[in-house]
């Protein structure tokens, strides 16, 4: 990528950190033994200390009682899947009953409507205007038969922290299982396993400058969650397959290289970006909350824009975004999240999503308000929309 | 680039011809909505002799591909007659473009159709129209599909906002499955006079909401 390009697409993936990348090389061409292979060689033994080191890392980064409870999977997507179609197999001919929201990630929203065409009754979970999830309903619709409970920590494209603890408070109250994937706020949002009481929790690498193809799923001791890989005994004869080592020790790596002060960094950022924006460019609304927000999220809708038109326009600027715009995904649906939240589907069509990190830069911010009010100002010059309201 | 589109889709994108409106039209027409992702409001000047498009102006609301499209259907329609400017095809305008994504298709149709419209537009204010069919209720439907749901993005007949319709001695009579202080109503109801007071046998539109007490 060239280094004249402002990416502030965070959220869809992020640049791996140089320390991240060094750390895992010599597991590629000198350390790569495999790690299961500890009782036949020598080689394998080492390979297996540093997969269990860092596994130790990313336990104590969870606030995990065991490094066991770490079982490294591919990323989000898999962690998620595992987690819905391991606890609803465990859970078969005894209890039937899912509850999500209506914003969690596509991996979880997918695999809930394919085990619902497998019978599994699935309760999606109204969320409010700011995307935070209706407590009551949640309540009222823990049954007998529910089998699990899975809301994320923080939505993506909105930014929306959830109040993880009370959530957690309410299923375990009712003794259920209770998964968050915390892909989105693993380092960056506070979540400490010793005191929040969830069963199950999706992280990933590659959206805190780790490796892409590297997660985790943590299974708190004793959560009857069914074997997901069959074709050998690693990683707890939970997850059949080679152990992809580099990719661990990359992602320890990368949890390693996060900080308090860059959280509080990419805040300071994703306030600046906020208040210029809608200071600096009238008929513009935040969506998603003010506070209780993901660090590095910006999502905001311009009235009389459409999105992609925008999206393309600041990519020629090399500013790269994305939209909650139907012109840009490929089902033409606007986005399901700011559907869910009550917008209209001309706020929808109008949002572009900002996602910051820590290699962006005050300056970066700054000229992505200016490139924005004026691709903002071009486009409403040429739209039929608000003029007869100035 | 986000989505392949050709050099000249970007370049009418990025500079977009005959821009704006004319304050002294002859015929106006709007096509789609902002709840439906794109918009497209074009203006029309005709010589009354000739019947040539003189000057032509047109607005977006919408991704590349419809801004694109307005852009090069307005260079193409310029003075040209009426009925060579009826003739030109989305096919011919995306061929002009240098080709367009077939998820583009519907968003870059609209301004097509809305040139059609205001082709239409001007020969019913003057009296053009040879087919003089008369306005029935399935002619009246079928114009209203045009009229777009805000809250949904899919017109007001598919949706069921239209109840029923009549149409009586030139007046129709549109139900409207709304109240009066709906946010859209406004909208709609503009809307729908926008698509049926042309209609060279009607007299008057009158679209009733669901508080609206009737005579």
């Amino acid at each position: 990528m060239q280094n004249e390009i402002i990416y502030m697409d965070n959220a869809a993936t992020t640049r791996v950190d140089p320390a991240v990348v060094e750390a895992m090389l010599p597991f590629f061409t000198e350390k790569y033994a495999v790690a299961s292979s500890q009782f036949s060689h020598s080689p394998g033994i080492e390979v297996r200390e540093a997969l269990d080191a860092a596994r130790v890392t990313i336990a104590q980064a969870l606030g995990a009682a065991k490094p066991e409870e770490v079982i490294f999977t591919s990323g989000e997507t898999e962690s998620n899947n595992w987690a819905l179609k391991g606890m609803a197999r465990a859970f078969r001919g005894k209890k039937n009953h899912l509850i999500i929201s209506k914003i969690e990630s596509r991996s979880v929203l997918d695999t809930a409507q394919a085990l619902e065409k497998e019978g599994v009754r699935v309760t999606y979970l109204d969320v409010d205007g700011e995307g935070f999830v209706d407590l009551d309903q949640l309540r009222e619709s823990i049954t007998d038969d529910t089998f699990l409970v899975s809301i994320q920590h923080a939505n993506e494209e909105v930014g929306t922290i959830q109040d993880i603890d009370a959530i957690a408070a309410i299923v375990k109250e009712r003794g259920v299982a209770f998964h968050t994937d915390a892909s989105h706020t693993f380092t960056k949002v506070p979540l400490n396993l010793a005191e929040t009481p969830a069963d199950l929790v999706t992280i990933t690498a590659h959206l805190i400058h780790g490796p892409k193809g590297i997660g985790a799923l943590y299974v708190r001791e004793g959560t009857p969650i069914a074997k997901w890989m069959h074709g050998g005994f690693m990683e707890f004869n939970m997850r059949g397959g080679v152990e992809n080592v580099p990719g661990a020790v990359g992602f320890a790596k990368a949890v390693e290289m996060t900080s308090a002060t860059q959280v509080e960094y990419i805040s300071s950022l994703r306030d600046r970006l906020i208040d210029g924006l809608l200071a600096r460019i009238p008929k513009t609304e935040l969506n998603g909350p003010r506070y209780r927000r993901l660090p590095g999220n910006v999502n905001v809708s311009f009235h009389y824009a459409e999105g992609e038109s925008t999206l393309l326009h600041l990519d020629m600027m090399g500013i790269a975004v994305v939209t909650g715009s139907a012109c840009f995904s490929r089902s033409l649906e606007p986005s399901y999240v700011l559907m869910a939240m009550g917008k209209t589907h001309e706020l929808a069509h109008g949002s572009i999503r900002y996602s910051l990190s820590r290699y962006n830069t005050v300056e970066e911010v700054d000229r992505v308000i200016e490139a924005t009010a004026e691709v903002i100002e071009t486009l409403r010059r040429i739209s039929p929309l608000g003029k007869d309201e100035k | 680039m986000p989505i392949p589109y050709s050099e000249k889709v970007i370049e009418h994108f990025k500079n977009p011809r005959n821009v704006g409106r004319l304050e002294d039209y002859d015929a106006k027409a709007t096509e789609g909505s902002p709840a439906c992702g794109d918009m497209v409001t074009l203006y029309l000047k005709v010589d009354e002799e000739t019947k040539t498009i003189k000057d032509i102006k047109f607005e977006s609301y919408g991704c590349a591909s419809n801004i694109a499209t307005g852009s090069i259907i307005t260079e193409l329609a310029k003075g040209k007659t009426l009925d060579e400017a009826r003739k030109i095809s989305w096919k011919a305008a995306a061929e002009e473009l240098g080709g367009l994504p077939a998820v583009k298709v519907h968003c870059s149709v609209l301004a097509v159709d809305t040139l059609r419209a205001a082709i239409r537009n001007y020969e019913e204010k003057h009296g053009l129209v040879e087919d003089r069919e008369p306005t029935t209720v399935e002619v009246v439907e079928k114009r209203l599909r045009h009229v777009m749901n805000p809250l949904t993005g899919l017109d007001i007949v598919k949706t069921h906002v239209v109840k029923k319709t009549d149409v009586n001695n030139g007046v129709i009579t549109v139900w409207v499955d709304l109240s009066r202080d709906h946010q859209f109503a406004n909208n709609i109801e503009q809307e729908i006079r926008e698509r049926l007071e042309p209609l060279w046998d009607v007299a008057e539109v009158r679209v009733i909401f669901n508080d609206d007490e009737e005579e």
